[in-house]
């Protein structure tokens, strides 16, 4: 569907280079990487909207780099949505159909499509001005899927909300693309936004891409220090939710439960903060649900602070200030307690 | 009580001083010749039929000047604000001299370019458009001294206006004109309006390069000129009082219009 070969894109500061991926039909791939990596830059070439400096870019089995970004049937959503500001709702969502003289009948036909679809058919006289966060991008999409195109390109569509709002529309994107399968390409620098959406992930930085995999890849397999950087100072998991009948909510990895506020149920994945983690020389009794021993396997050292990792199983990640580092005495095979709230546990 | 007021808030009590002062200086000049001067006079003036042809001559070639410099000048604001090349700077810097030329060496420099022996002159002059002592050399006249007010004006605008939107209608189906004129132009819309009155209004104001290039026909500004050299500040001051009082009108007018539309 999409073909990117050895794409070369100049930044100005920096360079894009060597950059080579495919994404096939339906699917939804996710371009994860830190703040000013070049993923707005990657997105906008694949729409036309920048010029690259040499490479190939292939979609749908055609070489498109030097078609236009109008006839190239690919759709983008920016971070910030960009409405046009002096357009009604309505005339932002059919702004690509007028443009294609499509009768009054279909234009009407689509529009209610997609605004049922989105549940935005009550703003449609409003002005953008008007729309709280997740609205805005509620129409950006709308307007964005309104020309029916083949590729959606996604520009950090969620780092602008709250998270309550982020975590509704991401819910919402998931199930936009199982009802429309339409590919996708969504960059973010979130890697629990990256792992909760995309069928596969590529890391980016460093001017180049790192990595290209499934979610598990990324996070167990990282291969190089960049991406482990990326996924081993975050604590994920993939495992089995269920409610016990004592009424707890278990999230079962590799043999031990952890107890989650969440209230999810079935396959799923977990996230604990590694600030959110306590580490201590003996148990300690407190209202926290989660305590278990464990040996510790690794450390990252990151001046101020440090990344402990303790083998439960599985591993887990806890950020310790230097001086507690010290005063603990933590070292590599030493025999630990972790602890954290049951509300610490993020399931998603 | 007052003195607390006085000792707490003693900057803002220099600033409205220092203001008042300079507004005092802009208002009373103009309010002065306005008020002073006697009606029936007035009427005797408003009556005289030089003196509206030269008022609407004024307004008229101005806004001819105007409508050249939209239709040349917004194109190059909306390349200043999107493009980035070489001696941009450099471009922009030439642009704004008009406004800090003497404007009689602008009307001089004029000449030398559209005189009757020079090489546009005389490229018109073959289609039969004059510049010297003719309409068409007030206008450009006119143009030379206002374009970069209109210019600046509308390249503020265009820059205000997220590329991002222009990107987002290309990849919905527009093309670079369609996005212009459906996304930029209208988003622009205030700068360029704002800009069209302010060069506008410059260029019924203009005196020194419109009487080097075209004394004749008279425009109300080198006719007050005139009757004051001719005979004297009493017959000057009619017609100045009359300028000021239609320019006021239309500019108060074209202001409400524009900020009715915002609302």
């Amino acid at each position: 569907m999409i073909k990117i070969k050895n794409l070369c894109v100049d930044l100005g500061d920096f360079l894009l280079y060597d950059i080579s991926f495919t994404v096939s039909e339906g699917e939804y791939f996710v371009v994860l990487g830190p703040t000013g990596a070049g993923k707005t830059v990657l997105l906008e070439s694949i729409a036309g909207l920048y010029p690259i400096k040499s490479g190939e870019i292939w979609l749908r089995g055609k070489e498109v780099v030097r078609l236009e970004p109008e006839k190239r049937g690919v759709s983008i959503v920016y971070q910030d949505h960009a409405l046009f500001p002096h357009l009604s709702v309505k005339d932002n969502v059919i702004f690509g159909l007028r443009l294609r003289k499509e009768k009054h009948q279909e234009i009407k036909v689509t529009l209610d499509w997609i605004t049922d679809l989105l549940s935005i058919s009550h703003l449609l006289h409003r002005k953008p001005e008007t729309l709280s966060g997740g609205e805005r991008q509620k129409v950006a999409l709308a307007r964005a899927l309104s020309t029916k195109p083949k590729v959606l390109l996604l520009d950090e569509p969620l780092s602008a909300l709250d998270p309550e709002t982020r975590e509704n529309l991401q819910q919402e994107l998931r199930q936009l693309h199982r009802v429309l399968n339409i590919t996708t390409v969504h960059v973010t620098h979130d890697f629990e936004e990256a792992i909760a959406l995309g069928h596969r992930i590529a890391v980016i930085g460093e001017g180049h891409l790192k990595q290209v995999g499934t979610p598990e890849q990324i996070f167990r397999q990282p291969n190089s220090e960049f991406v482990a950087r990326f996924a081993m100072t975050r604590n994920i998991y993939l495992g089995e939710a269920v409610h016990k009948a004592n009424g707890d909510n278990i999230f079962r990895i590799e043999g031990t439960e952890f107890v989650s506020a969440a209230d999810t149920e079935g396959t799923c994945h977990a996230s604990i903060r590694p600030e959110d983690i306590l580490i201590s020389l003996e148990p300690i009794r407190s209202s926290a649900r989660n305590c278990f021993p464990g040996t510790i396997t690794g450390i990252i050292d990151k001046g101020a602070t440090l990344y402990i990792t303790v083998n439960l199983p599985p591993d887990i990640s806890c950020l310790v200030t230097r001086h507690s580092f010290e005063e603990l005495e933590l070292e590599e095979g030493k025999r630990v307690h972790v602890t954290f709230k049951a509300s610490a546990v993020h399931l998603f | 009580m007052i003195r607390k007021w006085i000792t707490t808030n003693r900057m803002t009590l220099t600033f409205v001083l220092l203001g008042l002062v300079i507004f005092l200086f802009i208002v009373v000049p103009l309010g002065k010749m306005i008020l002073a001067s006697d009606p029936a006079i007035l009427l005797d003036t408003f009556l005289d039929s030089e003196v509206m042809r030269s008022i609407w001559l004024t307004l008229y070639a101005a806004l001819i000047a105007t409508a050249v410099g939209c239709l040349l000048g917004v194109p190059l604001a909306y390349l200043l604000a999107r493009a980035n090349f070489p001696g941009k700077r450099l471009v922009e810097g030439l642009i704004d001299i008009p406004i800090v030329v003497p404007h009689t060496a602008a009307g001089i420099a004029l000449l030398f370019v559209f005189g009757r022996n020079f090489m546009v002159g005389k490229a018109f002059g073959a289609i039969g458009i004059q510049f010297v002592d003719s309409m068409a050399g007030i206008v450009i006249a006119m143009l030379f001294v206002s374009i970069p007010f209109l210019i600046d004006s509308a390249k503020e605008g265009f820059r205000k206006v997220d590329v991002r939107l222009e990107k987002v209608a290309r990849s919905l189906g527009a093309s670079p004109w369609q996005a212009f004129f459906r996304i930029s132009l209208p988003l622009a819309w205030r700068s360029i309006v704002a800009g069209n009155i302010m060069m506008w209004a410059r260029g019924i104001s203009e005196f020194g390069a419109v009487l080097i290039l075209a004394y004749h026909p008279m425009i109300a500004p080198v006719l007050v000129y005139e009757r004051f050299e001719t005979y004297g500040l009493d017959y000057a001051r009619p017609v100045a009082v009359l300028l000021i009082m239609v320019c006021l009108i239309v500019f108060i007018a074209l202001r409400m219009l524009v900020y009715q539309k915002e609302k």
